[in-house]
């Protein structure tokens, strides 16, 4: 595979749509990733951080009881909630953070939506001694209060943003606003396969050491490729991981797991692919759910990490050449999938995840006993329990409210 | 008509050894009546060409006042169309250069070829589009090219020679020289290194240099004027005309004028 192209481009998809200001930020973010690529010790130390600091390989854990359960294909759990801080977000923030200190950059800023990038981003400024100011919409700062006070257990500055809708989006707008700002002492960690290039090409290649080691797993435990891969979409850098590796195998079919909220047809979701249109957004051309005069539309999920009204603009790419297929998943499938995982296999999926173990409980059943599926359990569950709770408790199913 | 007439704008005022005063108002904050008397009495008052925002609801080059501009527009309705309906209103008694400025996503929903027809029929003469940088926009420059309007590019301080040069061969209109690194919005002094920064600009192009981010008083209008052919005032006019009306707006534009 040769994409992105040099300009960043993912067929249509992708570019760089960004105030001047960040351009040759981003051009000299581009030509020290790609120097860093090439060196053996960058990547030597990125490793050794993956092992020793982070705990990776994580496991590929056959789902025994799960399988039965559904009652169809193989299903095997790739284990990225037992990576360190509880989510794949640390692959990319490791190595981003690398990078930054190699470009001699002192602070760090970062967006994040239910804490979990913030978190990752917080925990390697801590670990690589640099400052690092996070920008969390004030609406998650409320719904993710616990993950607050871990950045700032971890000396990271946390930035409640109160503009526009107050969550992910915003956050990446106030992110983008201090960049071009502090343009010059200052790294951008953004935290998903979204946003101006190289960010989705860097991002899918930092976490794709998920599909590698996905695929050495499987081969050692079932001695061939699997059938399917499942991963949850929000701005898509798990699923990237996961899918990118295999992409040119034909034989191994991808299906990635959207926000659908309360329903598509409430108009309360974040289901960017399968009910968004392309155009231009925070950095990239890429699906994105807008109204007809191109302003984004609000969006809605349970799960703040899938709250985002952009895609990764390599998804859209997946998307309309075919390779990818995209479905939406509401709240309440989500949240009977974090109950079966929590139940079936002793695993609390966080509610991004849970939204993949979903769209497998679809898919699994109609599927041959030989047949493979390896779902990414990009996060853990825990920062979603108090949420859960309340919503199991409180019996509403308009618990977006 | 479109370029042509931006660059009638400037050479008038260089021919009186003066510069442009240039303006940005949030198109429909508060409706776009007050936005279409503002720009008849602006005009009047001196002003050489004004920008009329397009608003969007993610504006990530501005600050918190155009920010807050936007929004107030977006609730009250406001779209592209009836922002070239409006043009097309002022156009019968408004002699300035009028100039759209709009994130491109707007622009991209309306269609290009669409949007350049529109603007050429209402009598618009170009755009400022901030996130749209030199290597996306060609569909865009070339659509505007046939119909002789103008794509007008930022510069920021942060650009290399090279590519100064680049986007320079590529400029209709002026060149919009970012004064400062950072979002719109007025600020105490200025910004260092800025003579220098506008000096390389100058050397790359023969077109005309706006000065804009980060103006907003007389003073600092006067003190930058001499380094490029325009300035370029947008937040502490919007903030204006939002606290204190149009005779707010008028006064501002009044000693901004005074000091050009």
């Amino acid at each position: 595979m040769t994409l992105p192209d040099s300009q960043g481009h993912f067929g249509p998809y992708g570019g760089r749509f960004v105030p001047e200001t960040l351009m040759p930020a981003l051009e000299e973010i581009e030509q020290a990733y790609r120097e860093a690529s090439r060196d053996k010790e960058f990547q030597k130390e990125l490793q050794y951080y993956l092992r020793q600091y982070a705990g990776r390989p994580t496991p590929l854990y056959y789902a025994a009881n799960l399988t039965r359960h559904l009652g169809g294909a193989r299903i095997y759990l790739k284990r990225e909630d037992l990576n360190h801080t509880g989510s794949h977000k640390l692959n990319n923030a490791l190595g981003q953070a690398l990078l930054a200190r190699r470009m001699g950059k002192k602070r760090l800023i970062a967006e994040t939506g239910a804490g979990q990038h913030g978190v990752a981003a917080a925990t390697v400024a801590a670990l690589l001694d640099m400052e690092c100011v996070v920008y969390m919409g004030a609406e998650d700062t409320r719904r993710q209060a616990l993950n607050v006070f871990r950045m700032e257990l971890l000396g990271a500055r946390v930035v409640p943003v109160t503009s526009g809708s107050a969550t992910l989006k915003d956050a990446i707008n106030e992110a983008l606003r201090d960049w071009v700002t502090n343009v010059r002492t200052t790294y951008y960690l953004l935290g998903s396969v979204t946003g101006p290039h190289p960010f989705p090409m860097m991002v899918r290649d930092f976490q794709s050491v998920i599909g590698r080691e996905a695929r050495e797993q499987i081969l050692a435990a079932a001695g061939r490729l699997p059938d399917h891969l499942v991963a949850c979409v929000g701005g898509g850098s798990n699923a990237m991981g996961l899918f990118y590796p295999f992409l040119a195998e034909t034989g191994v079919r991808m299906w990635g797991a959207e926000a659908a909220g309360l329903g598509l047809e409430t108009g309360r979701h974040a289901a960017t692919l399968t009910a968004g249109r392309p155009g231009v957004f925070q950095g990239a051309y890429s699906y994105l759910v807008q109204d007809e005069n191109g302003q984004i539309a609000p969006v809605y999920s349970v799960s703040a990490g899938l709250d985002y009204p952009g895609v990764g603009p390599e998804h859209s790419y997946l998307k309309d050449s075919g390779r990818a297929a995209y479905t939406a998943i509401t709240d309440s499938e989500a949240l009977e999938a974090f109950q079966l995982l929590s139940r079936t296999e002793g695993i609390i999926p966080a509610l991004e995840s849970s939204h993949a173990v979903a769209l497998a409980m679809k898919i699994a059943p109609g599927l041959r006993p030989e047949e493979i599926m390896i779902i990414n359990l990009s996060g853990r569950g825990d920062k979603d329990v108090q949420q859960v709770a309340a919503i199991l408790k409180g019996g509403s199913s308009n618990h977006g409210l | 008509m479109g370029y042509e007439r931006i660059a009638a704008a400037f050479a008038a005022r260089k021919k009186e050894g003066r510069k442009a005063l240039i303006v940005y108002l949030c198109a429909g904050d508060p409706s776009l009546e007050v936005t279409g008397q503002a720009v008849r009495e602006l005009a009047g008052a001196g002003v050489d060409l004004i920008e009329l925002g397009v608003p969007f609801s993610d504006p990530v080059a501005d600050g918190p006042v155009i920010q807050a501009a936007s929004k107030r527009a977006l609730d009250a309705g406001v779209t592209l169309p009836g922002i070239l309906e409006l043009v097309k209103d002022l156009r019968a008694g408004v002699a300035v250069p009028l100039i759209l400025m709009s994130y491109y996503n707007p622009l991209l929903q309306y269609g290009l070829e669409r949007l350049t027809a529109d603007l050429g029929a209402a009598g618009a003469d170009g755009l400022i589009v901030p996130d749209l940088p030199l290597e996306e926009s060609l569909p865009l420059r070339q659509t505007l090219e046939t119909a002789g309007l103008a794509l007008i590019p930022l510069v920021a301080p942060t650009t290399p020679g090279e590519r100064l040069a680049r986007i320079a061969a590529t400029a209709r209109g002026f060149i919009y020289c970012v004064s400062l690194t950072g979002v719109t919005g007025a600020r105490e002094g200025l910004p260092p290194g800025i003579d220098e920064y506008l000096a390389g600009v100058r050397a790359v192009t023969d077109l005309p240099l706006g000065i804009g981010f980060g103006i907003g008083s007389p003073e600092q209008a006067r003190l930058l004027a001499p380094m490029g052919d325009g300035i370029i005032v947008g937040s502490a006019l919007v903030d204006a005309l939002h606290q204190g009306g149009l005779p707010a707006a008028l006064r501002l534009v009044e000693r901004l004028r005074h000091a050009l």
